[in-house]
């Protein structure tokens, strides 16, 4: 009845385990118990959950990035705990608890942190900077955050019913196959990522077409803004790349499930073929994940520069070079598997190659900025930050890069250390930057720039504190993943990087406190006329936020800086002489529907209860059957609504118009 | 609607016949063994790439006219990466193999 | 139907359409990298018989040949059925569409029957890595046509209750690529796993 789900799954055998589990129950009836307390379940369903407008999807596919940021940031705040404690020591931290929080710290900040953050990034702006009304398939959006929520959950739950995967965030057999992990870690591993994977695949489509074909009238490609541009690029490598790790994990899935030997030793199994085939997908999705923030770097550099974009030609094809190219990088994560000289040289080459459209990226945002009148807005800080960090961590890639020097390096710490020096500086901080570029266009009013500043800070020196030893570590031989050593000139290394990572808790504590204050204070600080900062690009050109339909006359476009030429031209805020009725997407609870029984089937595949695999199967199957057989799905906004809101925008913008 | 030109339907008889053709000899090479192995490979692979052409052509109507650019390039872009992912991984496995004994 | 004579409403149909078709080609190029995986995997997979059946013990070319011969055929019955949606012809579409799906009914019988023969056996696909990887490329081909044949019942009872309307036909003819697409997956099929594993 319920497979292979007893009370045992419970985690009552170890009091980290139970504690972990108690705060996200907890966490969980905590939101319950406001959500009751403001009544606000019903505004919830019917505004938020229902919903199919790109700038609520995007909204809370963030609200989820963040909320995994803070638990894969537990994760490493314990990760590093231990090991600055646990010299000749076992620390507090049995091995097989510390792998499985090794393993759910990369797989939640990859799949839950940085995808969900990016695509909530592009969701909230894409179609506001093409000058369109919502994304081509905006019920497909919504099924795609669902579905990234529900791998999202999936992960969670393994912290409160069972246990999670040991086997990192890569899963290489024939350690996550069923002869040597025969629990439960592995399948909720392979579920999440299968599940959201569907979802990511779906939104890689959805922005191409998006992009591809509903630009505003005279948009040429070559006047997307470079956000889009790199959003297209990301999204093209989105619906390409994800298939191998489909097709990675189903094959584990299949060895797992089904008795198959795709990885097995025995039985003419080959695990060196998962390796190849996860990293088909791995590297480009590095590069899914950086190309947006170099975008929304592109865009925040030109506007706190107050300077157009230099090199702007030049940003396209490094953007579409860096595409093409890592698809022929990957061999470069398994160097050391056995291959020959003359393949290793080759993806080694490849390897430095793509470093060269980045270093002529980075020469772009600092000739844009040189005699431009820099604003020292936050954003503009991650950005120069970025700079900074970034470079050095592409300076250890390129050393990586050649074969013979990663034989002394792979699966060092200093290894670990130059794919956080890239993640963090580069994704983590182009996300920041954009989330506090954006959030007053998203919420209609500011977000504090004090607190911001101070976040940035603390995550830069935090940065510094927690990864350069990890270099100086890995050049001393100290391998990755390790819960006990017995070097003792280790020890001051790990003691600076746990410092490290109690300076960025200060810095997260900076963004909560931004979030507070921000929303405390919103009444005073809103934003009346959509552009606080004097922007270039369309998305600017509306309230804050948007009302539904974006845009009540879909503008033309004549130049690459659309809204600053409208401005310059005196006819930004020019009213139409009469409004047109509008057909807006309708709700729908078919997504969340999708999401919360793609939940029930994943958990059911882990726990092998059959019956519950095929009911949700069946309902999901259904449920889609169901929609694509409606044709009634957009309802019309009479054009005296559309008046009605644009006169309140008009009387908002005041002088402006 | 309008009255449909007979295009349309000699693309897919024409596209059905070739079709046969292009799998009637791989497969009668193999009933018969005409053929030694490696040439008959050689000649599975030449017709299945043809049929796959045909298909586009005849079943699917990919030309370079009236099919939306942006499919072509997809198209042409999806048979990139294939080859280097597929080429890659062969050269990749194959290399291991030898080297590896797996 | 010129351009200017269309409303507002069927020029947003139309684009609607082709966004749809695009995004729809965008799936099947994805799928088309599924598939170039497994095949890639299968053909690194096939020296792993780890001591049991290879290809020549188990396929059998004539049930190959019949189930080219069904599927080849049910790809110019759809081509038949998407000519007589552009002709406006509701009863020929639902009559080209029940054929393709007799026929593609009888090829998925055919499969399944030669899968159930393997494993009764002993050669099923947790024999041997080699099983697994073909019972896992020709069954991933299995079920895509599987789905297929449920979406034409789906779209046969759409025609049969709402007509040919744009939405619909424009189903049908994303029906169409995916029916296609899956003949040429077949192509690559018999070309790598049946007619090479019998020489």
């Amino acid at each position: 009845m319920f497979g292979k789900l007893t009370i045992d799954a419970l985690p009552f055998y170890s009091p980290i385990a139970a504690g972990g589990a108690a705060v996200t129950v907890g966490g969980a009836l905590l939101v319950a118990i406001v959500l009751t307390w403001l009544r606000a379940w019903k505004y919830l369903w019917t505004d938020w959950l229902t919903s199919v407008d790109h700038k609520r999807i995007g909204i809370m596919y963030i609200v989820l990035a963040l909320i995994m940021l803070l638990r894969g940031f537990v994760d490493a705040l314990m990760m590093r705990a231990q090991q600055a404690m646990a010299l000749n020591s076992g620390g507090y931290l049995p091995p097989e608890h510390f792998d499985q929080i090794f393993s759910s710290h990369g797989t939640i900040m990859i799949f839950f942190m940085a995808m969900p953050f990016m695509t909530g990034l592009m969701n909230v702006i894409v179609p506001l900077q093409i000058g369109t009304r919502d994304v081509a398939f905006p019920w497909l959006n919504a099924v795609s955050l669902w579905l990234s929520a529900a791998g999202a959950a999936l992960v969670m739950v393994s912290l409160v019913i069972g246990k999670f995967s040991t086997a990192g965030w890569t899963g290489y057999p024939p350690y996550s196959g069923i002869e040597y992990n025969p629990g439960v870690g592995v399948d909720y591993w392979i579920w999440a990522i299968l599940i959201s994977g569907v979802g990511s695949t779906m939104s890689g489509i959805n922005f191409i077409v998006t992009i591809l074909k509903r630009r505003a009238p005279g948009m040429t490609l070559m006047r997307m803004t470079p956000f889009v541009w790199t959003a297209l690029v990301a999204s093209v490598l989105m619906a390409f790349a994800f298939p191998a790790i489909t097709v990675a994990c189903g094959l584990l899935a299949l060895d797992r499930l089904a008795g198959m030997h795709f990885f097995t030793n025995a039985h003419g199994g080959n695990m060196m073929n998962y390796v190849n085939l996860f990293w088909i997908w791995g590297h480009p999705e590095v590069y899914i994940l950086i190309l947006p923030a170099f975008g929304i770097f592109s865009e925040v550099v030109s506007t706190f520069s107050r300077k157009r974009l230099f090199g702007y030609e030049s940003l396209v094809y490094a953007t579409a070079a860096i595409g093409i190219l890592s698809f022929t990088v990957w061999l470069h994560h398994f160097f050391t598997m056995g291959s020959s000289a003359n393949v290793n040289a080759f993806f080694g080459v490849m390897t430095m190659i793509i470093a060269v459209p980045t270093g002529v990226k980075v020469f772009n945002w600092l000739l844009t900025m040189y005699r431009g009148r820099i604003e020292f807005h936050p954003s503009m800080m991650w950005s120069i930050g970025f700079i900074v960090t970034f470079v050095i961590g592409g300076m250890t890639g390129v050393l990586l890069a050649i074969p013979p020097a990663d034989f002394l390096m792979h699966n060092t710490t200093f290894l670990v250390a130059h794919f956080h020096n890239m993640i963090i500086p580069g994704v983590l901080f182009g996300y920041l930057a954009g989330y506090m570029y954006w959030f007053p266009k998203a919420f209609g009013f500011a977000f504090h720039r004090g607190w911001g500043l101070g976040a940035f800070w603390c995550w830069i020196i935090g940065f510094y504190l927690a990864f350069m030893p990890l270099y100086l570590l890995g050049l001393k031989g100290m391998p990755r993943r390790m819960e006990t050593y017995n070097d003792p000139t280790w020890q001051p290394y790990l003691l600076v990087a746990a410092s490290g990572a109690a300076v960025v808790l200060c810095g997260i504590g900076c963004m909560v406190m931004q979030l507070y204050v921000s929303i405390r204070d919103r009444a005073k600080t809103r934003d009346l006329t959509g552009d606080p900062f004097d922007g270039r690009t369309l998305e600017w050109s509306t309230s804050s936020p948007p009302p539904p339909y974006n845009f009540a006359v879909i503008p033309t476009v004549g130049d690459r800086e659309a809204f600053l030429e409208m401005k310059e031209k005196g006819i930004a805020y020019r009213r139409p002489a009469a409004y047109e009725p509008i057909r807006i997407p309708s709700n729908t609870p078919i997504g969340v529907i999708l999401g919360a029984f793609g939940f029930v089937l994943g958990f059911a595949m882990v726990w092998h209860i059959w019956w519950l695999v095929l009911a949700s199967g069946f309902v999901m199957f259904v449920a889609v059957i169901v929609r694509s057989s409606n044709d009634d799905q957009e309802f019309t906004m009479s054009a005296s609504e559309v008046k009605r809101i644009e006169d309140q925008r008009y009387r908002q913008l005041g002088s402006r118009a | 609607m309008e009255h449909q030109p007979p295009h349309a339907l000699r693309s897919y008889l024409i596209g059905f016949v070739l079709a046969v053709i292009l799998s009637a000899v791989p497969f009668w090479l193999v009933y018969t063994h005409a053929l030694p192995p490696d040439r008959t490979l050689l000649v599975i692979g030449i017709a299945a790439v043809l049929q796959v052409l045909v298909h586009l052509r005849f079943f699917l109507h990919i030309n370079f006219t009236t099919t939306p650019r942006e499919n072509v390039l997809a198209l042409v872009f999806t048979c990139i990466l294939l080859f280097i992912m597929v080429g890659g991984s062969f050269w990749i496995m194959f290399d291991l193999h030898t080297r590896m004994m797996i | 139907m010129s351009v200017t004579h269309m409303s507002e409403h069927e020029r947003e149909e139309i684009e609607t359409h082709e966004q749809r078709a695009l995004g729809f080609w965008l799936y099947l190029m994805g799928d088309a990298v599924i598939f170039a995986l497994l095949f890639a995997t299968y053909a690194i997979m096939i020296p792993g018989t780890a001591g049991g059946p290879t290809g020549k013990d188990l396929f059998d070319l004539d049930n190959a040949a019949i189930e080219t011969a069904l599927l080849l055929v049910s790809s110019m019955t759809f081509g038949f059925a998407s000519l007589q949606v552009k002709a406006g012809n509701r009863g020929a579409v639902l009559l080209w569409l029940a054929i393709t799906f007799l026929l593609g009914a009888g090829f998925v019988f055919l499969e399944v029957r030669e899968f159930a023969g393997m494993i009764a056996r002993g050669a099923g696909p947790d024999r041997s890595g080699f099983l697994s990887a073909f019972f896992t490329l020709v069954g991933t081909h299995g079920v895509h046509v599987t789905m297929g044949l449920i979406w034409i019942v789906v779209l046969g009872a759409q025609v049969a209750l709402k007509g040919l309307t744009l939405p619909v036909a424009s189903r049908l003819y994303r029906l169409g690529l995916f029916w296609h697409f899956l003949d040429i997956a077949w192509v690559g099929i018999f070309s790598i796993v049946y007619l090479p594993g019998l020489l």
